[in-house]
């Protein structure tokens, strides 16, 4: 039996109320707010968090790849997958890849996980999908966007939904795109894309899969198919097709609290359909995108054993709703700023990333076999590796111990408003951890009132700083929120 | 350790420049400045020096940072860098050839030009794989004072209190001084309500960037009356480095600063001081911001822990009081050219011990403490340098 293991998501915590695009630039709001990824946060980094959801309660060792699907990934030119098998601390002798360039890359991701493990050549497969794609602004696609990622564990083991049936169609039709220089996204007219794409295509697609399975449409407890640009297409295919309203992954409630997240939009609906399915449940599922993949999934016994996770509709209430539209233009690097008249920020130094990637990327510090201190180093002058204890000197004498996914507990902060950050002032804990060791962290998604000695923090994993084409990336903690 | 530097090696020449944001002035100039008021003091020229040592953070390289400017002529030069340090790192190396015999009289300068970067605060200092969190030196330091807060109770606004009366009293002092970079009177309320750099810390709770440098001319405690009747004796020297555990356990409180309590001991212990708080007469501090002034008096033991709000209250460290800090306006406000701060404290207590220090003169000072300490609270290296008659 080969399908979902597990399931995660992830919706940043921003949200942006739209009638801000109306306040900066006239015209017309769409009804309802964002998800807007901070500055720090990309396709990776929130493909991580989706993935850090997912694999609650697993053990990340005992997968055998890792598939990144994103239309917004850092690169044309290096691979995100094997960054954040590190940052998830996977085995080295995996599959990596990244899927990318079409809306459907996530859906086409989970096809191929589903192969891969169906032939032998894996046990089990994690399947990241974000996106964080830029309309460009003042017009309606920057209202209509949102940022958030999905994952899904793709196994042959404690199964909670069985993938059944697979089905593809390929289809050349540039709807929405982009070229090898745009930053944003470029889109034909909606009408024909409408008749001719998605209208078209979602059904070939649906209907080549209930053929193919034999399977008739009120068979389906959720059909779960992601909404084209006009929001309004997706009910009436689904009328056109002959599924009842009710059967339907109602994609209006995302459009209106998170908006269209690209490749990651019919992935996260999945993964809240996963939510509220009870054994037996039969899902078709669609994703559309330059042709479309479908799959036919059931649930099984195993889905009420699943322990409790941080949700897509938990996401959808944890967050901040902010009004300043300057800042999307800030965070997405959209207009030239005024350089802070503070020193440059160093180039990075590629060499020292890699040297110290377990450390850096998968937050591995040393226990001490004489005093049993835990300690981390991110990284001070001359540092890390650890190779003498910070308490007792012993040297060399050390078992490694991993920071990841533990709380923390802030004993000092400051809000510094000398640091040149994209959304002043600094803020920066020093945190001790749940179970011994301290260390400064940069605090991220935070309001700065909120912090006081013993706030409660954890780990989240983002991007530093951008650098003649290089993202570098580390952990920050946030507030605990969940 | 066996060995004392105590009453081995005088000083018989300082030199100082005015310090601020002295846009005329290069590196080299302020150094031949400086120098040359110690060559006049002491009555030398550049011919009797046998060695040298300079002290730079930033602005400088090589040996020929110092011999370059002075056209030394082919003596043994030495740069040293010992963060904030440096100045009193130069003296170190100075006194310690004297204290070995190898050389009679030497040259100590620090200095720094630190305005030519076209912004405030100092050079990036971030580790090599640039993952270092997103904070400048008033982050680290303000943090320390949201935790000594935290630790004694003290609300935002009690605490904030008693920082501003340290800054208050250093541009009280300042104001008698015709080198400092800031001469200006201030307000409790003027400094509590500056600003915010790093929360809880404003603007008046930071010391100046400024360009500097400063010189001093040892020479063996045995021919010093040679040049000068009225020598300084140095006391103590001592230097105590941090492994920077405190940023990764918990032993550290991050109210104190260990290497300055450890650094004291060690000093008092070479200078032969029992009683710091009664043998003192007067104190430099590196008052980088206000609330490392504030735990460097309960590290120096000038104050019990937990108790310097107290004596701040009573004036104890005011020009009236009992044990002056600051009489030239520290850090604060004659400013911190980084690699020249440690060997300017020390000229303002030789000004004061030879009774040369004019409007702002203390009361026959015998004994006066000069404390440098660079990098983090958690991370530092402190040098204690202690002086007399």
């Amino acid at each position: 039996m080969v399908g979902i293991e597990s399931f995660g998501a992830y919706i940043p915590w921003h949200r942006l109320d739209r009638q801000q695009f109306l306040k900066a630039w006239g015209g017309f709001a769409i009804p309802g707010e964002r998800s807007v990824a901070y500055y720090d946060e990309d396709s990776v980094t929130m493909a991580v968090e989706a993935s850090m959801n997912c694999l609650k309660d697993f053990d990340a060792q005992k997968i055998d790849g890792l598939y990144f699907a994103t239309t917004s990934a850092p690169y044309k030119e290096k691979q995100s997958a094997a960054t954040m098998a590190l940052a998830l601390n996977m085995r080295s002798d995996i599959r990596t890849a990244d899927f990318t360039t079409s809306l459907r890359c996530g859906s086409t991701a989970m096809l191929m996980a589903y192969d891969t493990i169906k032939a032998g050549s894996a046990r089990s497969i994690l399947v990241a999908v974000a996106d964080c794609r830029i309309g460009a602004p003042s017009g309606m696609t920057e209202q209509s966007l949102g940022d958030g990622g999905a994952a899904f564990l793709v196994g042959n083991r404690d199964v909670v939904a069985e993938i059944l049936y697979t089905y593809s169609v390929s289809d050349d039709l540039v709807a929405t795109w982009r070229g090898e220089n745009d930053v944003f996204l470029r889109g034909w007219e909606e009408r024909m894309v409408m008749d001719e794409g998605y209208s078209k295509i979602v059904p070939i697609a649906i209907n080549g899969i209930l053929k193919k399975s034999g399977m008739k449409k009120e068979d389906f407890t959720k059909v779960v198919f992601d909404p084209p640009g006009d929001a309004r297409r997706h009910g009436k295919v689904a009328t056109e097709i002959g599924f009842k309203p009710a059967q339907l992954q109602d994609p209006l409630s995302l459009f209106m609290n998170m908006g269209m997240t690209g490749s990651a939009m019919a992935p996260q609906m999945l993964s809240a359909a996963l939510e509220t399915t009870k054994p037996g449940d039969k899902i078709l599922y669609c994703g559309y995108g330059n042709g479309a993949d479908a799959m036919i999934l059931q649930v099984t016994d195993a889905i009420t054993k699943l322990p409790e996770r941080r949700s897509l509709s938990k996401h959808l209430s944890v967050k901040k709703s902010y009004d300043n539209y300057e800042s999307l233009l800030k965070w997405r690097d959209i207009v030239p700023l005024e350089a802070a008249r503070r020193p440059d920020k160093q180039h990075i130094r590629m060499a020292a990333t890699w040297r110290d990637r377990k450390v850096l990327l998968g937050l591995w510090g040393v226990k001490c076999r004489k005093c049993g201190q835990p300690q981390y180093d991110n990284g001070a002058m001359s540092t890390p590796p650890i190779r003498v204890c910070a308490k007792c000197q012993s040297q060399d004498d050390f078992d490694d111990y991993c920071f990841a996914g533990k709380m923390a507990t802030v004993s000092s902060y400051t809000h510094d408003q000398l640091a040149p950050v994209l959304d002043p002032p600094a803020s920066v804990v020093l945190v001790e951890f749940q179970g011994g060791g301290r260390a400064f962290f940069d605090l991220t998604d935070r309001d700065p009132a909120e912090i006081k000695v013993g706030t409660k923090v954890e780990l989240t994993f983002r991007k530093l700083q951008l650098d003649r084409g290089l993202t570098n990336y580390f952990w920050k903690v946030r507030p605990a929120r969940f | 350790m066996a060995g004392s530097i105590k009453d081995r090696v005088a000083i018989i020449g300082m030199g100082c420049t005015r310090f601020g944001e002295l846009w005329d002035k290069g590196p080299g100039e302020l150094v031949i400045d400086a120098v040359t008021e110690a060559y006049q003091d002491a009555g030398v020229t550049s011919k009797d020096i046998e060695a040298a040592w300079v002290g730079t953070l930033f602005s400088g390289m090589g040996g020929r940072s110092l011999s370059e400017p002075l056209k030394l002529q082919y003596i043994p030069v030495t740069r040293v860098e010992n963060a904030c340090g440096s100045g009193h790192e130069s003296m170190r190396g100075a006194a310690y050839a004297i204290a070995a015999g190898i050389c009679d009289i030497a040259l100590a300068v620090g200095f720094e030009k630190l305005k030519d970067e076209g912004g405030s605060g100092l050079p990036g200092m971030e580790n090599r794989s640039n993952t270092h969190y997103q904070s400048t030196p008033p982050g680290m330091f303000a943090m320390m004072a949201t935790n000594y807060f935290h630790r004694y109770g003290l609300s935002p606004e009690a605490g904030k209190t008693m920082l501003a009366r340290i800054s208050v009293k250093s541009h009280k002092n300042a104001l008698l001084n015709p080198k400092a970079h800031f001469r200006r009177e201030l307000t409790i309320e003027q400094v509590m309500n500056a600003p915010i750099i790093a929360w809880p810390l404003g603007l008046f709770d930071c010391c100046g960037v400024s360009d500097g440098a400063a010189a001093a001319i040892l020479a063996r405690a045995d021919i010093a009356k040679k040049f000068r009747p009225d020598p300084v004796y140095i006391k103590a020297l001592q230097i105590c480095a941090s492994p920077t555990s405190g940023r990764m356990t918990s032993d550290y409180d991050f109210t104190h600063v260990e290497e300055a309590y450890r650094g004291g001991i060690a000093a008092y212990k070479e200078a032969g001081i029992k009683e710091p708080r009664k043998e003192i007469s007067m104190a430099e501090v590196h008052d980088c911001f206000s609330i490392t002034e504030a735990v460097t008096m309960e590290d120096l033991q000038f104050s019990k822990r937990g108790n310097v709000k107290e004596d701040i209250e009573a004036g104890f460290f005011e020009m009236t009081g009992a044990l002056p800090v600051q009489p030239d306006g520290g850090l604060k406000c004659f400013g911190h050219p980084v690699g020249a701060s440690g060997i300017r404290m020390v000229y303002e207590l030789y000004l004061q011990l030879l009774g040369r220090a004019g409007k702002r003169q203390i009361k026959n000072p015998k004994l006066g403490l000069a404390h440098n300490m660079g990098n983090e609270p958690y991370a530092p290296v402190v040098s204690i340098c202690i002086v007399g008659l």
